[in-house]
């Protein structure tokens, strides 16, 4: 394990109910990079993550942590019983104490300004997606782990979560590992792809992964999309708005994936 | 002052009204009153093990009820249907245990008293043990009280701050068995859910943040307590009972109200 890395997973092996969800999978997450998994669904991408995260012991294999590793978490679900009355700033003091200014500022750079005094079961998906962010903000997390963040946002909504990510990333230096569905935006902002299927299929740069026979087994031709505006990502930098004067070869995806990458 | 049997019943009422209350917000929100009945009921087999053995009958109801509440929470975790078991569990506990009172011969035990409590005749010495357990209860959870949330909010959010859920269940699991063996003498094993439960959920719908819940369900057990005996002493009936009506007629005046709040505006 490098010195370096947050977390590691050395050949961790879980077993759930009986059957394989995770099987030899060894990761290493360094501080400030941008991982995203993909995978079908019960692919164990989020075995994986409540893995890293302490909640599943996997049967064989270590996990091994930095000292004192911040880890920011939201959750693929969070069902809150409507028995247990939450405003959404009791929750983002949860479980540390938070000031009412601490509070503030979470919820003014998860967009969410307003909404301090609501109760979190009166939120609308994306509302409750930045409070679950706004908390995770808090401990300033050295590794930020999201699970489907974007579920529930639709498009223009999730394009602007992901730009959130991508600021937090450049303003903390948080290493960030995502799980998503959403190939075509998520490998735009990724430095490395790790494609899941039980096991680690292929992994790296997100260029190499969408081209990799692997991921195409996967994902099939669906992916022509991704590999378009990841191309187009990557001869731009991300501060600009996307006002390219190069030639390229995908010019299909373009009109309709510009927006979600900007 | 203490003197008094009528204070000392008032006093013993608020007591366990205080461990009772936050503690039945924990059995609301993480949906355990099948749980609390289990280890409430399971408790007469440790008073009759108690009087067996000659030992201070609390000890026994706490030690059974611990047992109880234990192998209740273990497996709770197995993902095991839990509503049968726990039914089947909670009424052979008691089942076992009125059996098991019967064989103790010798002084003749009044087993009502334990069934449904006995608050009349509360003594200094059970003054001391309720407001002792309920001090211990108190301190536990507000101890752990952020810990205990988070954990039932979510045990992988617990997790992701470093915290142990399993262990958070455990401090809930003796929590628990402290307020049975507190709250026995004042309304029996058979009505101690009933006081768990029923304050908690009437504070529900007035609250906004888990503190308030717990707060307002103390007022509301509190205010249940005293009326409840108020009652008892006017119209001659059973104490922990009537207290139990009394929670339960407040459980019901706040849902109206609600709701009549709540009543959306019809169009003409």
């Amino acid at each position: 394990m490098s010195p370096t890395s947050l977390v590691t997973l050395d050949d961790i092996t879980v077993r759930l109910g009986g059957h394989t969800a995770l099987a030899h999978v060894s990761l290493a997450l360094k501080p400030g990079e941008i991982v995203t998994v993909v995978g079908p669904n019960g692919s164990g991408k989020s075995t994986l993550l409540r893995t890293l995260v302490g909640a599943i012991t996997p049967q064989s294999g270590k996990v091994r942590r930095a000292r004192d590793l911040r880890l920011g978490y939201v959750p693929q679900k969070l069902a809150l019983d409507p028995t247990l009355p939450m405003t959404v700033a009791r929750f983002l003091s949860l479980p540390k104490w938070r000031s009412a200014p601490e509070t503030a500022q979470a919820l003014e750079r998860a967009g969410i300004p307003d909404l301090a005094s609501r109760q979190m079961t009166e939120l609308s998906g994306g509302q409750f997606q930045r409070a679950l962010l706004a908390r995770a903000l808090l401990d300033r997390p050295q590794l930020l782990l999201l699970d489907e963040a974007t579920q529930g946002l639709d498009q223009p909504g999730s394009a602007t979560f992901y730009r959130l990510i991508e600021d937090i990333r450049r303003d903390t230096g948080a290493a960030i590992l995502m799980v998503s569905h959403e190939l075509h935006v998520v490998m735009s902002a990724s430095d490395r792809v790790i494609c899941l299927n039980g096991h680690i299929c292929c992994e790296g740069h997100p260029e190499h992964v969408a081209s990799a026979p692997e991921y195409r087994a996967l994902f099939g031709s669906g992916t022509q999309g991704a590999l378009a505006l990841y191309r187009h990502a990557h001869d731009h930098s991300h501060d600009g708005d996307c006002d390219h004067d190069y030639p390229h070869d995908h010019p299909h995806a373009h009109p309709h994936d510009r927006g979600d990458a900007a | 002052m203490l003197d008094d049997f009528l204070i000392r019943a008032a006093l013993a009422g608020v007591g366990t009204a205080i461990a009772t209350a936050p503690m039945g917000c924990f059995v609301v929100w993480r949906r355990m009153a099948y749980f609390g009945d289990a280890t409430a009921h399971a408790s007469i087999l440790g008073v009759a093990l108690a009087l067996a053995f000659s030992l201070p009958v609390v000890w026994g109801a706490a030690m059974v009820a611990l047992l109880m509440a234990s192998v209740v929470s273990s497996l709770s975790g197995r993902g095991v249907a839990m509503d049968t078991l726990l039914g089947v569990m909670a009424h052979s506990a008691l089942a076992f245990g009125l059996v098991a009172v019967s064989f103790i011969d010798g002084v003749r035990i009044d087993l009502m008293a334990y069934l449904f409590g006995d608050i009349l005749a509360v003594t200094k010495t059970d003054l001391a043990v309720i407001w002792g357990g309920a001090g211990v209860v108190l301190v536990l959870l507000a101890y752990r009280w952020q810990a205990l949330l988070t954990s039932t909010l979510n045990p992988d959010l617990a997790y992701a701050a470093g915290l142990n859920p399993k262990r958070e269940q455990l401090v809930l699991t003796l929590a628990l068995a402290l307020v049975v063996a507190v709250a026995i003498k004042v309304v029996g094993v058979l009505l101690i859910a009933a006081l768990l439960l029923i304050p908690a959920a009437a504070a529900r719908p007035f609250s906004r943040t888990p503190e308030g819940m717990a707060a307002l369900a103390m007022g509301i057990g509190i205010v249940a307590a005293l009326a409840g005996l108020g009652v008892s002493w006017e119209f001659d009936t059973p104490a922990g009972p009537s207290i139990v009506c009394t929670a339960a007629l407040i459980f019901l005046a706040a849902v109206l109200w609600r709701s009549f709040k709540n009543r959306p505006v019809q169009p003409h």
